[in-house]
């Protein structure tokens, strides 16, 4: 009987104590942010995360990258503590947040992100460079050969052979999708008024593979295939892409350095919506563009309000240099500078 | 029996009822038809909630195209046009081209198993097409893209063009992928099922048939072809519905060689799109509630064409049973 007791007893106190530690996590246990949003920044986010983790153990930040558009909606009906999006959100979009959490939402963009063309054209060893109207013209359907004067002006002394053009895009919604078609939105007429620019458009030409690896696989095996993928993903696969002309004129290759001079030198908005794409600059690459942490303007709650602002603040200063090692352009600093100053308004 | 007058026999036939219902319960039969019971309400409520979930979210888009919708040919996210014609078209027809090619392989398949190979072959070749079966659809994919696209390029389309060229469903030019293609990866996909499940069905053919059919001097071939597969063939006809249903329903595989252009062209060899396909290239991105809920009504028109599809086959079945009956 006594051992019984005692058992009892001893059965009595474990569980008492795993109750004890179960309250005592709960109350002082780390703050849990949740976020959720664009695919194409994931690496870097979850790499940021997972390092502000390591520094700051009491703040832990689950990012589902469900895609811009679901960050977007999940943001707007307060499921999750941030967004983040590829593309900004819509003056409708922010009129929706407003009337439904009663308080605005800000835009603070993270790193940057580039779209290049990718090619395969057989007979054609030499890095292409294209124009503007080119890039159009054979996402358009209007240019069908690969001979066509409007490719062949902007590369002399290479010789392009009569094949056919075949158009691969994106056939899943994407914020890839969405800076290429911003671009051609924006040197384009006949692109802006027939397509436009979105996430998914209703492609005039050419087939759709999934995903960067579905497009870099029908390019590989298609001659005459012209395709666009991000910069991240052409680096990281080693595919060779061509150069773009920019809006001074200039043929820009896209680099890391092209990219961040795209962001520097185009026209900042006070609340950072802004497209880059076509950027002015000399040095600027043309399909370029900002991806943004969607951070709501009202926190409730004062532990997350620290854990974000902290971590938004670590992010545009100590996490900035993370981003060249996976391939992404940081921000420009003075960029920078306006956005630790936009993180104080966050009340 | 009892009659009205003996009044007090009733409480004495109530408690051996009762009696009876608790031993029913205890043995497990009770029980039974009540755990049964639910395991088909279920599966009911489940459809049904299904259908309500997709109707009640898309009711912009329903108020916005109304049947148009089915007719539209046009997707444009951009301009709020939504059609799902190309869809719909893409959907049937990969299906189809993936039964024209799946079924006679298939039931050819489980023929040589149940029928000619050696038993030990059988069991071994069974466990590998089984084993197909489980393998998830992005490495069919994956698979459709690198090997079979280059094979289609240089190996299909070729002959098929210098033979059937002159019809315009073999006409065009050829990216690789295709409707066509799609067609092909769904066949292999649910090749498993139909050899799988009619081997099954061929074997539990009883050998007093055989025997009986062999006796009256049939060869080995009109035994098989004259009685163990018309005594089968109900088994048969739903392992293809099996495979119909996962080849109208397929995503992945097919998103990956389909070419995902929502084009109208009666050319096999043109790239097409699929309503599973689109729903899951565009849902995660589609931001306005038109978009969202176009995709989501394209869902309910999945469910109505896969009813649809298998109604129409479950039909054409019955009426030819039917007739081969009345023949027999």
């Amino acid at each position: 009987m006594p051992t019984r007791i005692a058992m009892t007893a001893r059965r009595f106190a474990t569980m008492t104590a795993i109750a004890g530690f179960a309250v005592a996590c709960e109350t002082t246990g780390p703050t849990q942010i949740a976020g959720a949003g664009a695919t194409f920044p994931y690496p870097m986010y979850s790499k940021w995360f997972d390092e502000y983790h390591r520094l700051h153990p009491a703040i832990q930040v689950n990012y589902q990258s469900i895609g811009s558009g679901g960050g977007i909606r999940q943001v707007t009906e307060g499921t999750v503590d941030f967004g983040a999006s590829d593309g900004p959100m819509t003056d409708d979009q922010l009129v929706a947040f407003r009337d439904k959490r009663g308080s605005d939402i800000l835009h603070f963009p993270t790193v940057l992100g580039a779209v290049v063309p990718v090619y395969n054209v057989d007979g054609v060893a030499a890095e292409l460079r294209f124009t503007p109207e080119a890039l159009a013209g054979m996402f358009l359907g209007t240019i069908t050969k690969w001979n066509d004067k409007a490719i062949a002006a902007a590369n002399p002394g290479v010789t392009l052979p009569a094949t056919e053009v075949v158009v691969v895009h994106r056939s899943d919604g994407s914020g890839t999708t969405f800076v290429w078609t911003d671009y051609l939105s924006k040197v384009s007429a006949d692109w802006k008024t027939k397509v436009g620019a979105n996430t998914s458009v209703n492609w005039p030409a050419g087939i759709g593979g999934k995903g960067n690896e579905g497009i870099s696989g029908l390019v590989k095996q298609t001659n005459g295939a012209i395709g666009y993928v991000e910069l991240v993903y052409a680096l990281q696969s080693k595919i060779a892409y061509g150069s773009v002309r920019n809006a001074a004129g200039e043929y820009v290759n896209a680099s890391l350095e092209s990219v961040s001079a795209a962001a520097a030198t185009a026209p900042m908005p006070d609340d950072f919506r802004v497209s880059i794409t076509n950027a002015p600059g000399a040095t600027a690459y043309p399909i370029a563009s900002f991806t943004w942490l969607l951070v709501p303007a009202k926190i409730e709650d004062p532990a997350k309000h620290r854990a974000i602002t902290e971590f938004l603040k670590w992010m545009l200063t100590d996490g900035q240099p993370m981003a060249a090692e996976l391939g992404y352009a940081p921000l420009p600093t003075a960029v920078v500078e306006r956005e630790l100053k936009v993180i104080a308004a966050v009340k | 029996m009892q009659s009205p007058a003996s009044g007090r026999m009733e409480p004495g036939s109530n408690s051996a009822r009762v009696q009876a219902f608790v031993r029913r319960l205890v043995s497990g039969d009770e029980m039974t038809r009540f755990t049964v019971t639910i395991a088909g309400g279920v599966i009911i409520a489940v459809t049904a909630l299904l259908v309500f979930e997709l109707w009640s979210n898309s009711h912009l888009a329903r108020e916005t195209f109304g049947l148009g919708f089915l007719t539209g040919t046009t997707w444009d996210p951009n301009a709020g046009e939504f059609g799902a014609l190309p869809f719909i078209i893409g959907t049937a027809v990969t299906s189809l081209i993936s039964l024209v090619v799946a079924v006679p392989a298939g039931v050819g398949a489980a023929i040589f198993l149940a029928e000619l190979a050696p038993h030990r072959l059988s069991d071994a070749l069974t466990f590998c097409i089984e084993l197909l079966a489980a393998v998830p659809s992005v490495v069919y994919g994956l698979l459709g893209v690198f090997v079979l696209v280059p094979v289609m390029k240089s190996a299909v389309e070729p002959p098929l063009r210098a033979v059937f060229g002159w019809s315009p469903f073999f006409s065009g030019p050829f990216y690789g992928v295709s409707v066509l293609t799609a067609g092909i990866v769904l066949a292999v996909m649910i090749l498993p099922f139909i050899v799988s499940v009619s081997r099954q069905v061929l074997i539990a053919v009883p050998a007093e048939q055989r025997e009986a059919a062999l006796a009256l001097g049939a060869t080995r071939w009109e035994t098989t072809w004259r009685v163990v597969l018309p005594f089968a063939k109900r088994g048969i006809y739903g392992s293809i519905f099996l495979g119909l249903a996962r080849a109208l329903g397929e995503t992945m595989a097919v998103t990956m060689v389909i070419g995902n252009s929502p084009q109208l062209k009666a050319s096999l060899f043109a790239p097409g799109y699929s309503i599973a396909a689109v729903i899951a290239n565009e849902f995660t991105e589609a931001t306005d509630d038109l978009y969202l809920q176009s995709l989501i009504l394209l869902g309910l028109v999945l469910f109505a064409v896969t009813i649809v599809i298998n109604g129409a086959a479950r039909l054409l079945v019955a009426g030819t049973s039917r007739k081969a009956d009345a023949v027999a």
